[in-house]
């Protein structure tokens, strides 16, 4: 692993990231003051004093080469606070910073990181915060059914929205041009030809090589920030299972880890496990139904319903074991709602081992085909460097050479009591991506017979405490697409004033856009299943 | 390339037979009632739509829980196609739309002419809690919620998300009324 890992910075003695970059803003001049102890545990909590300093605080962790996590804001009445996670060698720290609710203005981090341009593209249409020199000043989330000068997620705004009528289609939307001789445009979508979610491409391709490519989402914009606003924590579990439907496992468990950690409460260690446990079953279910996509999108149809016919068998044992195929309402507030019953363990090993035998069988065919080789080795390059730049997470990170996995370098419970492997692969195409989930599948595999072996006894949920009103928590894990963020914060009774969850595909969306350039147009379905972003993850 | 017809055939043929069992697989003791279910699929889809009924599927704001299972209808398990129905990709071709919501204030148009491109005769299947009432999501700023708030609709699969062989007693239920 990790052999020859160039972004490795040296190390200097006792070397505190955190402290770090605070020392670097006081010699810039920027006041920042570090909250301790930090309400934001694992993430260290540091308050940018005045405003105007924010963009030079993005530049000092550009410099430092910290990773642009995520951003969100929230509306406290009188200012609005705008919050941003950074993260570098496995250190969280979230910077925060309040602004006039009249005249929200704020520097943009988009200069600085890349990741931060839609995100704050986000915030703007949806808090009505304008960034200052940020490079893409268009709309993003806002289509037609609210105007510019509505900032639907303020307090003031009310649920149900203006009377609604009839929303008009997103016409005039400025896309980028590109014009020249031989040069044409594919639209496609927000319908596509597949059973799909839908969103918006734009092609610009001569002949059959694309010249670039632009992404319109927000499609399946749904409002869910909002609607959880005075939900109680089991209601909260429940949607935040629903901000992606292949992740519930991930989102939920994020969300309770968030919620968990606002009441100061730690669910059970038995709780932990199986929450693990179900986060490794909905990883090998995603993995097993991708590389069957990924082998259908370039016609290889005994790949595709190989392994579709393990994901089924899979997903049957699910329902035999949890309950619920895709194991949604699985995790609560507190701990899970289903324990791991006593033929249960016999009955998960028994059928991981027949995965793995028959993993050794097919891969080995798949291996040997020239012709899906022909198709998906060389396809869609995403560089080492874009992919730092992007800050790609998950498989589309790993396949391009970045080893981060919140499991192994910043564990929760219960990866922080078994041995987490981080498989990688450095050629960055089509083909990297495809065996590095076969390969974190064989890892997943492992993980449950290894929290199988330590399972240990005891309650499978804690009685829930109403936390403090204004408390506030964040979560990470790893889902199957890669590090997820949730951020809650608690109002009066114990009902949630404020939810933001992060999907990976928030920061991989991007990295599509980048992968399709110079490939032939036909290619374009596979490089899209081999990266496999959430619309809905991403549109929230 | 013969190792691959090897697990072809040491597979075997594992489609959930609607005439006789014969493979008596454990897989397939567990999933009751999809005998019957195919052949009365089969029946009507012969008899109404000459043996191949297409449908067009559109999502509409769903959070992806449901094309999961509507996918899952055509592995070899469940193999909808045997029984003549068949996935499209227009809805030009299609005779019905099964769609997942809650329908998306972004996607109310795209919704409208897709159900507007769809040539008569058409039916639409409402599926899942969200399709069907709103579900997590109901009604908001954002969100239409069910999708017969927005066109007609002609049936409802409930279900976070519906089990495969929920949808095709729902794909059945709206020709056997």
């Amino acid at each position: 692993m990790n052999d020859q890992n160039e972004l490795d910075r040296e190390v200097p003695e006792q070397f505190d990231p955190a402290r770090r970059f605070l020392l670097e803003l006081a010699d810039r001049g920027v006041e920042a003051q570090a909250i301790s102890p930090s309400p934001l545990p694992p993430a260290q909590l540091l308050e940018i004093v005045e405003p105007t300093d924010w963009g030079k605080a993005a530049a000092v962790a550009q410099s430092q080469a910290w990773r642009w996590v995520a951003g969100w804001a929230e509306d406290g009445q009188a200012l609005l606070s705008v919050s941003v996670c950074l993260e570098l060698q496995g250190i969280y720290m979230v910077l925060r910073t309040r602004i006039d609710t009249r005249q929200p203005c704020l520097p943009s981090h988009a200069p600085y990181f890349f990741a931060a341009n839609r995100p704050e593209r986000h915030m703007r249409d949806l808090f009505g915060i304008e960034f200052t020199d940020h490079p893409d000043p268009r709309r993003w989330t806002r289509h037609q059914a609210w105007d510019s000068e509505t900032a639907p997620l303020r307090k003031s705004f009310p649920k149900e929205g203006l009377p609604p009528g009839q929303t008009p289609p997103d016409m005039n939307y400025p896309f980028f041009r590109a014009e020249g001789h031989g040069v044409y445009e594919i639209p496609v979508g927000p319908v596509h030809a597949g059973i799909i979610e839908p969103g918006h491409f734009r092609f610009h391709a001569v002949g059959e090589t694309l010249l670039h490519l632009e992404e319109r989402l927000g499609y399946v914009h749904k409002g869910v920030e909002k609607i959880a606003e005075g939900r109680t924590p089991e209601s909260l579990a429940r949607l935040a299972g629903r901000v992606s439907g292949d992740t519930t496992v991930g989102h939920a468990f994020a969300a309770c880890l968030a919620m968990e950690r606002a009441a100061n409460l730690e669910a059970p260690p038995r709780a932990a496990f199986i929450r693990g446990i179900l986060a490794e079953r909905e990883r090998i279910a995603n993995h097993l139904w991708d590389m069957a996509a990924i082998c259908n999108d370039v016609g290889f149809g005994f790949a595709y319903y190989q392994l579709g016919r393990l994901r089924e068998v899979w997903l049957r044992d699910n329902q035999a074991m949890f309950g619920h195929r895709l194991l949604m309402d699985r995790i609560i507030p507190g701990g899970v709602s289903v324990d791991v019953a006593n033929g249960a363990g016999e009955r998960m090993r028994a059928s991981s081992k027949v995965l793995r035998l028959e993993l050794d069988d097919l891969l080995t065919i798949i291996d040997a085909n020239s012709s899906l080789e022909d198709r998906i080795v060389t396809t869609g390059y995403l560089t080492l460097e874009d992919a730092q730049t992007l800050g790609a997470l998950g498989f589309v990170g790993r396949a391009s050479g970045q080893v981060f996995d919140v499991r192994h370098d910043a564990p929760y419970s219960p990866y922080d009591q078994v041995e987490v492997k981080v498989p990688l692969e450095e050629q960055g195409d089509v083909a990297s991506r495809f065996w590095v989930r076969y390969k974190e599948m064989r890892v997943a595999l492992k993980l449950i017979e290894s929290l199988l072996d330590k399972m240990p006894d005891g309650d499978i949920a804690a009685p829930w405490i109403t936390p403090q009103p204004d408390a506030e928590g964040l979560g990470l894990v790893e889902g199957w697409r890669g590090e997820i963020l949730c951020f809650v914060r608690f109002g009066e009774n114990g009902c949630i004033s404020r939810y933001y969850p992060r999907d990976p595909s928030i920061v991989n969306w991007p990295a599509l856009e980048k992968i399709a350039l110079g490939n032939i147009v036909p290619d374009f379905p596979v490089c899209n299943k081999s990266v496999n972003g959430s619309y809905s993850g991403n549109d929230l | 390339m013969l190792s691959l017809y090897r697990k072809i055939f040491t597979t075997g043929v594992l489609t959930e037979k609607f005439a006789k069992n014969k493979l008596g697989q454990q897989q397939t003791a567990r999933e009751l009632g999809l005998d019957e279910l195919g052949e009365k699929l089969k029946a009507t889809v012969d008899k109404r739509f000459a043996g191949s009924l297409h449908i067009r599927q559109v999502d509409a704001g769903s959070c992806n829980g449901c094309e999961l299972e509507i996918h899952a209808l055509n592995n070899v398990y469940y193999d909808i196609e045997r029984f003549g129905v068949h996935f499209v990709a227009s809805p030009r071709h299609a005779d019905v739309l099964l769609v997942t919501g809650p329908v998306s204030r972004n996607m109310e148009a795209a919704l409208r002419r897709t159900y507007e491109a769809t040539a008569n005769p058409k039916w639409v299947i409402a599926v899942g809690d969200c399709g069907a009432c709103g579900g997590e999501f109901g009604v908001s700023y954002a969100s239409c919620g069910a999708v017969a708030n927005v066109i007609p609709v002609d049936a409802v699969i409930p279900g976070c998300p519906p089990t495969p062989l929920e949808l095709m007693r729902g794909i059945l239920n709206l020709f056997s009324a």
